[in-house]
């Protein structure tokens, strides 16, 4: 009975995990690797992948650096009310409840073209939805709890006991940051870190609807990827999750490897 | 340094943790903050070093008002209860750390902690961080960083709460010793009144956010001014109804009082080893306890239960055995007022003169 659970469980990751994988490993190499190269340097592919590149360093920033101060503010912060805390603390799951194209809908119903505060961005220059702006906002609402969860329980764990500390010794908030604060919390940014890039590489739904999936324009590699099935171009379509695929293993290693020192620390 | 706090108060929400408390300290004393836990203690601590902003009241150093001045420039060290050493840092750069701040140079820095180090014991441990210390060693680290930048004042919270009960002596008296030799006026809190009694020139028992009294721990234990502060001091029974006991009778004149009567007030023994046998009262031994070094003896006076000590030079004494039982005094306490009361018949009503 036992063996045929490990047999079964083994059976599921086969076919979920490992199978799509070696599917799209072969389906990149169908026509060798003058196709795989070909499919990757097309000029649709190298722009939609380096639309992804920019996407994940801006949304990573951003992310690490809104996403810690607001973990120290939800955990630290006494000038906050228990109930507000409360409030901001259910928010920050919110986009994990909300369906990311949903999520995409509400910002083109709030920033589109047609809307108060689109014509205004527009007016003065600066395109918000269908261009980069609006993709780097639909990024950073899927990401969003992904820094704050993973450094608030970590700041809970250390206590604001060595911060008080290095306050009677003279430090004041932002050298106590860098000094006592950081060095503790470290691990759990990088983690972070990690899953905000997975995420924002991987992203599909928000971005799908912000952008409009313009060729050459406002494509990442996600679009890309599905437009190719669209038109039945498999061995293009493979070759860019190939890419995708390989980042995101090796960002998997890096988060294990991250994880372990979080642990010792 | 002298502080002189006045009308301190602090509430969180709804609860009222530090109720009007008023006090001075001279420069150069060492503190005891006692009481039982909850007491607003170490609110009363942390409004000193500037961690906690009072309600209302004022807190002055020197002459002059800091609550406003945030803890930074109080010139204050803090020890916490579980140290709160920085974990990442080696033993060195802990005790560093508030001389970084304060830009000394490298050199000077090196030769501050060296002392340090030297004074608290901690020399060939520089390179260690604080998991691989004992709690003691930690202690040590917390009071060097808390004195490396040279505070004028020394806050202690708890300092010994969490080391085990031999060491913890030990530390004791190095802490007095330590404090004495650098000449720092220091608070430390604590719940234990051996502690309290032991380590500070002067004790301050808080209870109830209330400054119940402040004294020398020998003040203290004579002239109690509350039920409290004698019920929290030296051990104690508490009695109804004393005038039932020999040479008290007169307490009936005080309907509603109640006596405490400390174990050291109290002998018990044998008829024949009393000099006064007039003084003394029936009572039986109900239960007898070894408490390492003396018994500790529960007796039964008519309802009446008292907790006494007796030398283990003496003769043994069993349950159920029949003693004579002399109470030589008690405090007295009623709504208002509280007094001594010593026993009428020790006066011996027929001194014989050779």
């Amino acid at each position: 009975m036992k063996k045929l659970w490990i047999t079964l469980t083994y059976a599921v990751f086969l076919v979920l995990l490992i199978a799509p994988l070696v599917r799209i490993f072969s389906g990149s190499w169908a026509e060798g690797w003058d196709g795989f190269i070909e499919a990757l340097t097309r000029p649709q592919s190298l722009h939609a992948l380096w639309m992804t590149f920019l996407i994940v360093i801006i949304v990573t920033a951003l992310n690490t650096l809104f996403g810690v101060m607001l973990a120290i503010y939800l955990v630290r912060a006494d000038w906050l009310g228990r109930r507000m805390k409360q409030l901001l603390n259910s928010i920050v799951d919110l986009p994990f409840a909300v369906s990311p194209v949903i999520g995409g809908l509400m910002i083109v119903l709030l920033l589109g073209p047609n809307t108060i505060i689109g014509t205004f961005f527009e007016d003065i220059g600066f395109k918000v939805v269908y261009a980069m702006p609006g993709m780097i906002i639909a990024t950073l609402f899927v990401t969003f709890p992904m820094m704050v969860r993973e450094v608030m329980p970590v700041l809970q764990e250390i206590g604001s006991q060595q911060e008080e500390a290095a306050s009677t010794l003279g430090a004041y908030s932002w050298y106590t940051f860098w000094h006592v604060t950081w060095p503790s919390i470290r691990w759990g940014v990088i983690y972070g870190v990690v899953l905000t890039v997975a995420r924002s590489m991987g992203e599909f739904g928000a971005v799908l609807v912000v952008s409009g999936n313009i060729i050459n324009k406002t494509q990442t590699a996600t679009t890309l990827v599905y437009q190719d099935v669209e038109n039945f171009n498999i061995v293009a379509a493979n070759s860019v999750a190939l890419v995708l695929a390989a980042i995101s293993i090796g960002l998997l290693l890096l988060m294990e490897w991250a994880k372990k020192r979080k642990e010792v620390h | 340094m002298h502080i002189e706090v006045s009308g301190l108060n602090k509430s969180f929400g709804d609860f009222h943790a530090v109720r009007d408390v008023s006090f001075s300290i001279e420069k150069g004393h060492l503190i005891g903050l006692l009481g039982p836990s909850g007491g607003g203690k170490t609110s009363i601590l942390r409004m000193l070093a500037g961690l906690e902003t009072p309600s209302s009241g004022d807190i002055v150093f020197h002459g002059k008002r800091v609550n406003d001045l945030p803890p930074q420039e109080r010139g204050i060290g803090f020890v916490f209860q579980n140290y709160a050493l920085f974990k990442h840092m080696t033993v060195y750069d802990n005790v560093a750390f508030g001389l970084k701040i304060k830009k000394f140079s490298k050199s000077q820095i090196r030769d501050r902690v060296m002392e340090l180090v030297e004074l608290t014991g901690l020399k060939g441990f520089e390179h260690r961080y604080p998991h691989q210390l004992s709690g003691g060693q930690r202690q040590r680290v917390a009071f060097a960083r808390a004195l490396a930048p040279e505070p004028q004042l020394l806050l202690l919270d708890e300092p010994f709460a969490a080391i085990d009960a031999k060491i913890r002596q030990e530390l004791r008296t190095w802490l007095k010793e330590m404090i004495e030799r650098v000449g720092i006026t220091s608070i430390f809190v604590t719940h234990d009144q051996d502690e309290a009694i032991e380590v500070a020139d002067e004790i301050m028992i808080i209870n109830k956010g209330r400054l119940e009294q402040k004294g020398s721990p020998w003040d203290i234990y004579k002239s109690p001014q509350t039920q409290f502060v004698a019920s929290f001091i030296g051990e104690s029974t508490i009695v109804e109804d004393v005038s039932k006991l020999k040479g008290f009778e007169e307490a009936a004149g005080w309907p509603g009082a109640q006596a405490l009567i400390r174990p050291e007030f109290i002998e018990v023994g044998k008829p024949g080893e009393f000099r006064l046998q007039s003084a003394t009262e029936q009572g039986k031994v109900k239960h007898l306890h070894f408490r390492g070094s003396e018994w500790m003896v529960e007796v039964e006076v008519g309802s009446i239960t008292l907790i006494t000590y007796r030398s283990l030079e003496k003769e043994v004494l069993h349950p159920g055995d029949e003693v004579r039982v002399l109470v030589h005094r008690a405090y007295m306490f009623n709504q208002s007022d509280s007094w001594m009361m010593e026993n009428r018949l020790k006066e011996d009503p027929m001194p014989i003169h050779i």
